[in-house]
């Protein structure tokens, strides 16, 4: 994963709250390779019309090269499916900007290297109220933990560790390794005293 | 003297192999559960060359795409190459694998505790976000997404940061027909849908202490609905005997030592909570779900609410929930005529979840048709020992075998567009079901109920009328 500490981009708003991980990728999708890409699936439903003819309107649609969601008051909240992500990324989508987001898909977006920036509800208006239905020039910086579109400026909140691994775009799993002798000795420690912690062979039941 | 301290506490300290300056904790982690949706983290893996850690404490459970009819002939492909893939990432690895074939499998957040593989004082992980079932036993269980499900594979532990504590407690007694399922809506309605973001929830009270264990399992596998990624609920003598005796289980010197450690997890007297919210069983009604998100519930006997009620900006979220689940402001959800129902998954899937759907259909017919998968093919076994498949076959209803099946879509068990389910499910999201279907979640009675009257109707009537000469 690629680290950033600022992107300017276009922004457009997606004008829905409560967007949950199964409408940014319906369950039926999620058995494709990362390899293949997400990008097409990413709200799949919401996107298109009752005989799933795709809706020329909705935001996306009109402005495909945008790269900053302006979204509503709740975000990802649901599964864990990290497809959800995956499906942002895919399609160009670098920060989302929501007044809430769901625990396990704002870690899961950090881990791909996607912002979840979390505003307050009155400055998430002003940035939708500013957006309209244009797509925007956005600049946000993650060292000053801003979001600018022209004259507006407004402050989002990340705490350090997150900010951290966006900027230098950590693998996680190398960071741990080079602790290898920590856990190694708290296994030990574990298996001392707690043995009862590892699973008995297969008994009566 | 020390500072008195939580649960959370006490299940964070013993997994915390270091804290970096930043706050965040390294765990170590006793259990990973893996499923078929866990291939990114398995394909991850593979890409850095890197092996499974401790494939003793992992397990593999077919689930997600498990079909609920002719398992030997898969129809559909992509399900066939999912299940094909955990199979092989399992035999690669050296993980233990319950397959389709497996009298074992079900599913995970059902298997788990079923095996004796779910303890309390444990740190219990999976790719799933319904992990927090487990925390009914004291247990430090969460969901994780597949960049975590990796490094848990790659290392046996994970980089946290220590959520918020949160108490809900529950007073006095539950009303007839009232169940945990029914507790947890009633509080993510209250709360809302985010109200216990960031934070483990701890269950109390005498409502809780006196709910089964299985109960207790639906109860904390639905914290995720209120946006708690954590449910904890203090291990006592239910969950001793309930634990007890299971194949993985310890035993002898072992079991000793563990209760010994057991006993010491409760929240100390006088622990202080970030949060604490208090509920009176009483107030709890059979709560059926009305709209798209969890906490758009109501007592079966309420209204589901009128936009021009409200404050606009709560108005749209509303009138674009009515106008999708096909209901008119202020409409009186009892008598909501239903097109089928669903009874399984991970949250109303085990054996006293049936014996309750079953109580309700015996000697009945449904006027539509459902689907009932047990949560595992040991429910279904003992289900079926008991008679209850008899009972659910002669109402009309399809049994079936066990897998996550109609609470997620996945396996192709689907509900039609426009169609109206109600369901022993944890989520009502636009599509879960299905493209355009629309979902009721409610307790397993309240469907079997719902079943025999063709409408979303109050059980306690049912069972009133039951109970007369």
């Amino acid at each position: 994963m690629k680290g950033w500490s600022t992107h300017t981009g276009l922004a457009v708003r997606l004008a829905l709250d409560d967007v949950d991980t199964d409408q940014l990728i319906p369950a039926r999708f999620m058995s494709r390779s990362r390899a293949d890409g997400y990008g097409d699936q990413l709200l799949h439903d919401l996107r298109r019309d009752a005989r799933g003819e795709p809706d020329p309107d909705f935001p996306l649609a009109r402005h495909p090269q945008a790269s900053v969601l302006i979204a509503g008051r709740s975000f990802g909240s649901g599964s864990s499916r990290e497809a959800a992500v995956y499906a942002l990324v895919d399609a160009g989508i670098r920060v989302v900007v929501a007044s809430g987001f769901g625990d396990i898909f704002a870690a899961n977006a950090v881990n791909n290297g996607l912002l979840p920036a979390r505003v307050d509800e009155v400055d998430r208006v002003r940035l939708d109220d500013a957006v309209g239905e244009r797509a925007v020039r956005a600049a946000v910086s993650l060292e000053r933990a801003t979001v600018s579109l022209d004259a507006l400026t407004v402050a989002f909140e990340l705490d350090d560790t997150r900010r951290t691994k966006l900027i230098n775009g950590w693998d996680d799993i190398d960071l741990t390794l080079a602790r290898e002798a920590d856990i190694a000795r708290f296994r030990e420690r574990r298996r001392r005293e707690a043995s009862w912690a590892w699973p008995a062979p297969d008994g009566p039941r | 003297m020390t500072r008195p301290s939580t649960l959370l506490d006490k299940l964070w300290r013993s997994h915390e192999i270091l804290r970096r300056e930043d706050g965040t904790s390294l765990l170590w982690v006793d259990r990973h559960l893996v499923h078929e949706g866990s291939h990114h983290a398995f394909a991850r893996i593979a890409a850095r060359g890197a092996t499974v850690a401790e494939p003793a404490l992992t397990l593999a459970v077919t689930d997600h795409y498990a079909p609920t009819r002719d398992r030997l002939h898969i129809a559909d492909a992509a399900s066939a190459r999912m299940i094909a893939t955990l199979a092989d990432n399992a035999r690669r690895h050296g993980i233990e694998l319950l397959g389709l074939d497996d009298p074992r499998q079900g599913i995970v957040h059902v298997v788990g505790p079923e095996l004796g593989l779910t303890l309390p004082g444990l740190l219990i992980n999976c790719g799933d976000s319904h992990t927090s079932t487990h925390g009914a036993f004291g247990a430090l269980a969460f969901g994780i997404g597949a960049t975590e499900v990796a490094h848990v594979l790659a290392t046996q532990t994970l980089w946290q940061r220590k959520p918020r504590s949160m108490r809900i407690t529950a007073n006095g007694s539950f009303g007839e027909g009232v169940t945990a399922k029914d507790l947890a809506l009633h509080w993510i309605a209250a709360l809302g849908a985010d109200g216990a973001r960031g934070h483990a929830i701890e269950y109390a009270g005498e409502a809780v202490a006196n709910l089964s264990m299985e109960a207790r399992m639906t109860l904390c596998n639905l914290s995720i609905e209120g946006g708690a990624r954590f449910g904890l609920i203090a291990p006592d003598d239910v969950t001793l005997r309930y634990v007890r005796g299971r194949p993985r289980a310890p035993v002898g010197a072992d079991w000793n030592r563990a209760t010994a450690h057991w006993r010491t997890l409760a929240s100390d007297a006088g622990a202080a909570f970030d949060r604490e919210v208090t509920f009176e069983a009483v107030d709890v009604a059979p709560t059926v779900t009305w709209g798209t998100s969890p906490d758009q519930a109501v007592a079966v006997d309420g209204r589901v609410p009128d936009p021009d009620a409200l404050q606009p900006g709560s108005a749209d979220a509303v009138r674009a929930a009515l106008e999708y689940m096909g209901l008119a402001p202020g409409q009186a959800l009892e008598g909501v005529p239903i097109d089928r129902v669903f009874l399984g998954s991970c949250t109303n899937g085990r054996l006293e979840d049936l014996r309750a759907a079953a109580a309700i259909l015996r000697g009945r017919r449904a006027r539509v048709p459902g689907l009932v998968s047990p949560g595992s093919s040991a429910v279904k076994a003992e289900a079926e020992r008991e008679g209850l498949d008899r009972i659910f076959v002669d109402a009309g209803l399809d049994w079936a075998e066990s897998g996550c099946s109609l609470c997620v879509g996945m396996n192709g068990d689907t509900v039609a567009p426009g169609e109206r389910c109600a369901s022993s499910t944890n989520r009502n999201f636009r599509g879960r079901q299905g493209r355009g279907a629309r979902t009721h979640l409610m307790s397993p009675a309240m469907v079997a109920a719902a079943a025999v009257a063709g409408r979303i109707v109050d059980v306690r009537s049912l069972t009133a009328r039951q109970a007369a000469p």
